[in-house]
C-alpha cells in the first residue's frame, strides 16, 4: 500500500485500519473476532470497487500525477534488459528531463525514449520536473534517427507536464524542436509505439508521441494544456480545474473516443503505482503484441497507416 | 441565437484593423508604440506600419492577401470548411459565430492558389483577430490540405502565420493538428518544393511548434512577437521579468531561428525574388 494516500481513497484506508486494530486486538486478548473483521473486510473489498471502479477524471488526474506513479525509468527496469542510456543532442547539451537509449526487448534491439521525473526534489530538479528543453526534444530525435539508420523499432513513454516554457528553451527555439521531431517522425522508417505513461501535455508530449501505435495506461492523461491553464484561460477561473478535466476530455477512455489513442492498456486497481511490477507486466504484454504485429507490416504500409492515422484527426463540416 | 443579440462586441479598444472598411469608424488611429496620431488613409499606403517609428499593426487575412498577390489571381479553396465542436464543448459554435460575424471569415485561416509576380502559388494567410488566430481543426484541415495541393499540383508553397497558439476549445483535436500539417510537411519536403513562412505578429504556441517553423526560408515581420510559449507564462515559470526584446522577430534572427526580418511594404518584392531563384536556371541533376 502506498504510503501517499489521495483524498478519495481515505474512507478505504480508514477501514483497513479498523480491520488492522481489530485484528491486533484480537491476538493481543486471545479473543475471536472473526466473523466481526470478516465482515469488514466484506465491505472494504466493496468500498474498493466503489472508489476505483468509478474513478472521476480529475479522481484520475490526481492518479496520473501521484509522485509515487511509476515513471520512464522504472518502466526501463522493469520491462526491458540491457538498457544503455545514451546522452546529449550533439549541439548543447545532455537534457536529463528526457532518457534515451537502446535495450532489449524479448531479445529485440530496441531504441527507448522517454521523459523522466524525479522520485524526490533534488532530482526532480535535475530532470527539471520531466519538462523538455529544445536539447530534450533534439536528444529524442538524433536517437530516434539513430534507431533508424540501425532498423530498431522506437518505443517512447510520454510523461511530461508540457515542454519546458522558460528563456532559454525560446534562445534555442523549442518550437524549432517540437517541429522538427512532428515532421522527423511521421516518416521515420521503423516502427514506433508511443506509450502516455502518466502526463501528457501539450506539445511537449506530441514531440515523442508520432507514433504506429499509441498507447495510454488507464489513468494517464493527455491534453493540450493542463486543466489549470484551461480553466484560467478560457474562464479566467482556476478554481474550475475539475471542471476544466471534465471539458477537455483527457482521460484514456475520451481519447479512445475521439479516435486520438489506440489502447487503453489496464492499471492494477487504485493505479499503477499501487503495484509496479504488475503494471509492468501489464504494459510488458501489450508492447509485445503492438511491436510483433507491426514487426509483421512492411514499413511502406506502416508509413503510409501513420500519415494517415494523423491526417485523418479533426471535425469540421462544409457550411 | 437569441443570446448573440444582445452580446455586444468585446472590443475594449477599437483599432482600425480589427473593423472592415465598410464599417464607419475614425480617420485617426494612434502608434501604439510612439503615440503618434496616424491618419488611416496614410496607414493605408504603407500597408499599415506607423509612418513615425515604423510599427507594424496586426492586419487581417483578406488585406495580407490583397498586399501581397497579383490583382485578380487569388482563387480562394475550401473555402466552405467550418468548424465542428469536437468535445462538445460549452459556448463554442456561439464563439465561432461570434468571431465569424466580426471578421467576414469562416475560419483563421484562407488558403488559395494565387499568383506572385506571375509565379504561380499556394498561400495560406492566417487571421490574427479570428480567436486570435487558434489553430483549431479547420485550421489545420486547410493548411493540410494547401500542403498537399501544392504537391499535387508542384507549385510552391507561402503560408503567412499569425496564432495565439492552440484553439482550447477543441482541446486534444488542436494538439494533433500539429502533427497533421507537419505530416504533410514532410512529403512535401521530400517532393523537393518551397516552402516558405513569413511569421507576423504573434506566432506563438502550436503554430510555431509545428507549420510555421518548418519552412526552407522563413521571414518575420520587424517586431512581430515569436515564441513557443507566451511571455506571460514564461515570466510566471521563471519568476523573472523578461530582457527587453526577448522573442521579437529581432532576437530570433540574432539567435538563428529566421532567415530574414522584412518590413512589410518589402515582403512582396522579397517573395518574387525568391521565387525567381528557385524557378530559374536550377539544376535537375545535382
Ligand atoms: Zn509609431
Amino acid at each position: 500500500m502506498s504510503s501517499l494516500l489521495m483524498d478519495f481513497e481515505k474512507p478505504l484506508a480508514e477501514l483497513e485500519a479498523k480491520i488492522n486494530e481489530l485484528k491486533n486486538f484480537s491476538s493481543e486478548k486471545g479473543l475471536d473476532l472473526t466473523e466481526e473483521i470478516k465482515t469488514l473486510q466484506t465491505r472494504a473489498e466493496h468500498l474498493k470497487k466503489e472508489i476505483y471502479g468509478n474513478l472521476s477524471p480529475w479522481q484520475r488526474v490526481i492518479i496520473a500525477r501521484h509522485p509515487e506513479r511509476p515513471g520512464t525509468i522504472d518502466y526501463i527496469k522493469m520491462i526491458f534488459a540491457d538498457f544503455m542510456e545514451m546522452h546529449g543532442d550533439r549541439y548543447f547539451g545532455d537534457d536529463r528531463s528526457v532518457v534515451g537509449g537502446i535495450a532489449r526487448f524479448h531479445g529485440q534491439p530496441v531504441t527507448v525514449i522517454g521523459h523522466a521525473k524525479g522520485k524526490d526534489t533534488k532530482e526532480n530538479l535535475a530532470r527539471n520536473f520531466g519538462m523538455a528543453h529544445p536539447e530534450g526534444n533534439r536528444k529524442a530525435l538524433r536517437l530516434m534517427e539513430q534507431a533508424e539508420k540501425f532498423g530498431r523499432p522506437v518505443i517512447t513513454f510520454v510523461d511530461t507536464k508540457g515542454a519546458y516554457c522558460g528563456i532559454g528553451a525560446e534562445e534555442r527555439g523549442q518550437a524549432w524542436a517540437i517541429s522538427a521531431n512532428l515532421t522527423r517522425m511521421s516518416t521515420l522508417r521503423v516502427p514506433v509505439i508511443a506509450v502516455i505513461i502518466g502526463e501528457g501535455g501539450s506539445g511537449g508530449a506530441l514531440a515523442i508521441a508520432v507514433g504506429d501505435h499509441i498507447m495510454m495506461l488507464e489513468n494517464a492523461i493527455y491534453s493540450v494544456i493542463s486543466p489549470e491553464s484551461f480553466a484560467s484561460i478560457l474562464w479566467k477561473d482556476p478554481g474550475r480545474t475539475q471542471d476544466a478535466v471534465e471539458a477537455m476530455k483527457m482521460t484514456a477512455a475520451d481519447l479512445k473516443e475521439l479516435g486520438v489513442i489506440d489502447e487503453i492498456v489496464p492499471e492494477p486497481l487504485g493505479g499503477a503505482h499501487k503495484n509496479p511490477e504488475e503494471m509492468a507486466r501489464i504494459l510488458g504484454k501489450s508492447l509485445e503484441k503492438a511491436l510483433s504485429a507491426l514487426k509483421k507490416e512492411p514499413i511502406e504500409s506502416i508509413l503510409e497507416n501513420r500519415y494517415k492515422k494523423f491526417r485523418g484527426i479533426g471535425q469540421f463540416v462544409s457550411g | 441565437m437569441l443570446k448573440d443579440l444582445f452580446r455586444k462586441p468585446k472590443y475594449v479598444t477599437v483599432h482600425a484593423d480589427t473593423v472592415k472598411k465598410d464599417i464607419p469608424e475614425g480617420l485617426l488611429q494612434k502608434c501604439p508604440v510612439c503615440s503618434e496620431i496616424l491618419f488611416i488613409k496614410d496607414l493605408d499606403k504603407t500597408l499599415k506600419a506607423c509612418t513615425k517609428c515604423g510599427y507594424h499593426f496586426r492586419m487581417g487575412a483578406r488585406e495580407r492577401i490583397n498586399s501581397v498577390v497579383d490583382e485578380g489571381s487569388f482563387v480562394e479553396l475550401d473555402a466552405v470548411l467550418e468548424s465542428g465542436n469536437p468535445l462538445g464543448f460549452g459556448d463554442y459554435p456561439e464563439k465561432i459565430a461570434e468571431a465569424q460575424k466580426i471578421s467576414k471569415l469562416k475560419e483563421a485561416v484562407i488558403t488559395g492558389e494565387a499568383a506572385i509576380n506571375g509565379n504561380q502559388v499556394v498561400i495560406g494567410v492566417m487571421d490574427p483577430f479570428f480567436i486570435m488566430g487558434s489553430m483549431g481543426s479547420v485550421v489545420g484541415e486547410k493548411v493540410t490540405r494547401a500542403i498537399e495541393r501544392a504537391i499535387e499540383k508542384r507549385l510552391p508553397l507561402i503560408i503567412f502565420t499569425a496564432s495565439g497558439g492552440a484553439r482550447m476549445q477543441e482541446g486534444i483535436i488542436s494538439l494533433m493538428q500539429m502533427a497533421k500539417t507537419c505530416g504533410a510537411l514532410a512529403r512535401l519536403h521530400k517532393a523537393g518544393l518551397l516552402y516558405i513562412t513569413v511569421l507576423t505578429d504573434p506566432t506563438t504556441g502550436g503554430v510555431t511548434a509545428s507549420f510555421a517553423s518548418m519552412a526552407d526560408i522563413i521571414l518575420a515581420e520587424p517586431g512581430a512577437l515569436i515564441g513557443f510559449a507566451g511571455p506571460r507564462v514564461i515570466e510566471q515559470a521563471m519568476k523573472q521579468k523578461l530582457p527587453e526584446g526577448f522573442q521579437t522577430s529581432e532576437f530570433l534572427l540574432e539567435h538563428g531561428f529566421v532567415d530574414m526580418v522584412v518590413p512589410r511594404t518589402q515582403i512582396r518584392d522579397t517573395l518574387v525574388k525568391l521565387l525567381d531563384l528557385h524557378t530559374t536556371g536550377g539544376t535537375d541533376n545535382v
